[in-house]
């Protein structure tokens, strides 16, 4: 009776500890997940909080529409990021035109016309491409892309948007290009056996069925591609040539938004109207790639509906 | 007009694996004509050289004859996507587009460089009056077509096909995956249908051969073990397998 | 009416597709040859340059030969410690979605989280990093500093591919656990994580690999320079890594070798980052042969 008992108390203990671990795991994960939720929480509050003191200094209209970025420490400082606001624009749109056929030309290749061994070898090389860092991709641009736009075009330096917007399309080719493969891949054969079964040519049913049946998931590949964009950095740097001026042409050295922050914070002391302004790019980039993320949620969830 | 679709000796492999064995068929026109076996017989493999789609999946290879209305369907000269629009196709599953009901017919005739609206407008009055649907769809022509019911998703699919007015309709199990009534609504289409259409319909349902077809061919192992008028095939099986498939001891 | 049972296909609608389909074929070629010409071209100017001199050597200013010893290990230590600290909470927050998470509210802000943090441009975790350790700890551009800005930026992806890799689970693994009386506890780590292994491996070879290139982040948390001596652990050493090393050498420094090293930089660059996303595969090949 004793021993019965002793055991069902060791039973009890044990399953006490077993519970208590249990629970205590339950509850670091709960706070794993919640720590990421602060993370972003937190760095979107300081983001803001540390850009908005530009406003203190810099009227916002001058902020955001005057071209005259001429920061510097004494009264005649004007702070008008209206340069780097249109290069960023300028350079995501660029890159999109450049891409986005391309890289929903290849997508079309992997998931409709390779056969299935070809595509067992691409698709790995692509995803390869998405780990290349992208300071290899800047030192690409600046040691064979630059020289050969300049000579391209005649002009002394191949610095500026077209250069930018040539690496960064080689950069988004397998976020856009894997994204929009595996949602082509995803449509349904039954949709592409009624076109052909009705005497659709190949490219028939692949334009009039299967991109519009996978466009929701092309439209958010695009959009993720178009955040990566957004947000690149160095190899920007490496190829746009950092001048702060609106660039008048292709092929003339400009600056955008995430190239101009990395050229200039490193000089500036913190608590001075340049590092809020400079602070505010990185503000409005955030918010920027948040909203996309968002619209790719709604897109996704109402695909999910249907 | 008896070998109105005539095959000889056709064979046909996946790779190394023999699907169909020289298989010798005949049907007639304006008649309907069904396929049954049990599930892996060939019965669908053979529906599908009919308008040519297993040209779709790789390492076929396809040997023999088969013609229709006197032409060669597998000709060195054959226009594939002529052919397919003369022989349309129905699936097993409901498959109208992702777009509306108005679309989903118009598809095909757009394919084929009708652009006028009027025409259009027509086209698919006419074609969802033969598949019977006008009157439940007439006034939603603009809804999609996914928001209908299965069985009249699947007659939008019959009206789809029957849009670029074709010789022949080829149904693989049209109603497998519909209800009872659904099923009886699309059997009763098919009979109507008869008038203008040569029919060759695969089935999983041996009443449903039985109620709707004017002959029946009975598939084992990629082989036609028997093809004779329906009521003969069900009433006086001659081969020993036919029967013992139609009493239910197989399959 | 038009009787469109004479209508044939289009002569033209055929000849469309034909050029498609070879201007497809053109581009898929092109890309591939292109992407594998590439690497080739960043390996080929770089790597039979490589000495072992180089690759531990200690950077030079002003006189040519310089190595890239600090920057090379700095790059390795910064990886690992961001990888240390990203670890344990992107796992405990993939495992909580995966296993966990019920459907409610918070879990979906989580999830909106989640996705939100991956879209944070990499510069801004830079610039969090100048904020926090440079600006509020006064402790200047470090290794330290460097390391944690960037576990904030491998949080996200990390946490994304763990939840898949242990949804990836099938269920009946989990009940067969359940069934001989196992906690939830012992059923995560004795069944869901060894039958998960291989996608969590695949996904941390990933955000080893992005982690080891990454430069912005670096730059602004962690400085342009390493060490001036070589296996230097301090944790508040500058910061600088390889991938910064190479911007650096090819935009800003004086030595007059810059465009040598800079090649071999982006080599072994190239060649770890690669390597990163083989070799951690390679123990998965030995496990799985072995299973077999």
């Amino acid at each position: 009776m004793q021993q019965t008992n002793s055991t069902a108390s060791k039973m009890s203990g044990r399953h006490w500890r077993l519970m208590f671990s249990d629970q205590v795991f339950k509850w670091f994960c709960l706070f794993s997940a919640i720590v990421l939720c602060v993370v972003l929480f937190s760095i979107v509050f300081f983001m803001g909080k540390t850009g908005v003191l530009t406003f203190e200094f810099v009227k916002v209209t001058e902020y955001f529409f005057s071209l005259n970025w001429n920061p510097g420490f004494d009264e005649t400082a004007t702070y008008g990021a209206g340069i780097f606001f249109i290069g960023t624009i300028l350079l995501t749109l660029l890159t999109l035109i450049i891409s986005v056929p391309i890289s929903v030309g290849i997508a079309v290749f992997l998931a409709e016309i390779a056969p299935t061994r070809l595509k067992e070898t691409v698709r790995p090389i692509l995803d390869l491409l998405v780990g290349i860092p992208s300071v290899i991709y800047g030192f690409l641009g600046l040691t064979i892309l630059v020289p050969f736009v300049a000579k391209v075009f005649g002009t002394q330096l191949g610095d500026g948007l077209l250069a930018a917007a040539l690496v960064l399309s080689l950069m988004v080719l397998p976020t856009i290009g894997r994204i929009s493969d595996d949602s082509i891949e995803a449509v349904p054969q039954k949709y592409r056996e009624a076109a052909y079964a009705m005497g659709c040519t190949k490219l028939q049913t692949i334009f009039f069925v299967v991109l519009p049946a996978a466009r929701r998931g092309i439209v958010s590949a695009i959009i993720l591609g178009m955040t990566r964009a957004l947000g690149e950095t160095m190899a920007v740097v490496m190829v746009i040539g950092n001048v702060p001026q609106l660039a008048e042409s292709l092929v003339q050295p400009t600056s955008v938004l995430t190239s101009n922050i990395v050229m200039q914070i490193m000089a500036v002391p913190f608590e001075s109207t340049w590092n809020y302004a400079l602070f505010f790019m990185g503000f409005s980039l955030l918010v920027v790639a948040l909203l996309l993320i968002v619209f790719v949620r709604i897109i996704n969830n109402r695909s999910e509906v249907q | 007009m008896n070998d109105y679709i005539n095959l000889h000796d056709v064979n046909l492999f996946y790779g190394t694996n023999q699907a169909l064995k020289d298989v010798k068929l005949q049907a007639a026109k304006h008649e309907i004509t069904a396929f049954i076996g049990p599930s892996g017989c060939g019965k669908s493999t053979l529906l599908r050289c009919l308008n040519r789609m297993n040209d779709l999946i790789p390492n076929v290879k396809i040997t023999g004859e088969i013609s229709v209305a006197g032409e060669s369907l597998y000709g060195a000269n054959t226009d594939v996507e002529s052919l397919r629009k003369n022989i349309g196709m129905v699936f097993q599953a409901p498959n109208p587009f992702m777009m509306s009901i108005y679309d989903n017919i118009a598809f095909g005739p757009r394919r084929f460089g009708v652009k006028s609206k009027a025409i259009l407008d027509e086209i698919v009055e006419k074609s969802l009056r033969a598949a019977v649907l006008w009157d439940e769809v007439k006034d939603q022509l603009k809804k999609s077509g996914l928001s209908l019911s299965g069985g009249q998703q699947q007659r939008l699919c019959i009206a789809r096909a029957l849009s670029v007015e074709p010789d022949v309709l080829l149904m693989d199990e049209a109603t497998a995956s519909l209800d009872p009534i659904s099923t009886m609504k699309i059997e009763e289409l098919v009979q109507q249908l008869k008038k203008d259409y040569t029919i060759v319909m695969v089935t999983h349902n041996m009443q449903q051969a039985a109620r709707v077809s004017d002959k029946t061919c009975f598939f084992l192992n990629g082989e036609v073990i028997e093809s004779a008028p329906t009521k003969t095939l069900f009433n006086n099986p001659e081969d020993k397998r036919t029967e013992d498939y139609i009493t239910g001891r197989f399959g | 009416m038009q009787n469109l049972k004479d209508f044939k296909a289009s002569k033209l609608a055929k000849i469309f597709n034909q050029f498609f389909m070879v201007s497809m074929w053109v581009l898929g070629i092109i890309t591939v040859f292109f992407v594998l010409l590439l690497l080739f071209l960043i390996l080929k100017d770089g790597l039979p340059y490589v000495t072992w001199d180089f690759v531990i050597g200690l950077p030079s200013e002003i006189d040519a030969g310089g190595g890239i010893g600090p920057m090379l290990l700095n790059s390795f230590y910064v990886t690992i410690l961001s990888l240390l600290v990203s670890i344990p909470i992107s796992l405990g927050a993939g495992i909580y979605l995966a296993e966990y998470a019920p459907d409610n509210k918070l879990t979906s802000t989580i999830r909106v989280c989640v996705e939100g943090l991956s879209s944070v441009p990499s510069i801004v975790f830079g610039l969090i990093g100048i904020a926090l350790f440079v600006e509020y700890f006064q402790i200047g551009l470090t290794i330290i500093g460097a390391s944690l800005s960037l576990a904030m930026l491998n949080l996200p992806l990390l946490t994304r591919v763990s939840e898949e890799s242990i949804r990836a689970v099938p269920h009946s693994y989990r009940e067969g656990s359940y069934a001989l009386g196992a906690t939830k506890l012992q059923t995560i780590f004795k069944v869901v994580i060894p039958v998960a292994m291989r996608g969590l491996i695949t996904g941390l070879s990933l955000v080893a690999g992005r982690a080891f290139g990454e430069s912005a982040v670096i730059i602004l948390a962690g400085g342009v320079n390493a060490s001036a001596e070589m296996w230097d652990f301090s944790l508040f050493s500058p910061g600088g890594t390889l991938a910064v090393h190479l911007w650096y050498v090819q935009s800003e420094a004086i030595v007059p070798d810059a465009k040598e090293i800079a090649h071999k930089s982006a080599a072994v660059l190239l060649f770890v980052v690669l390597a990163i996303n083989l070799l951690f595969r390679i123990p998965l090949w030995w496990m799985e042969r072995k299973m077999k």
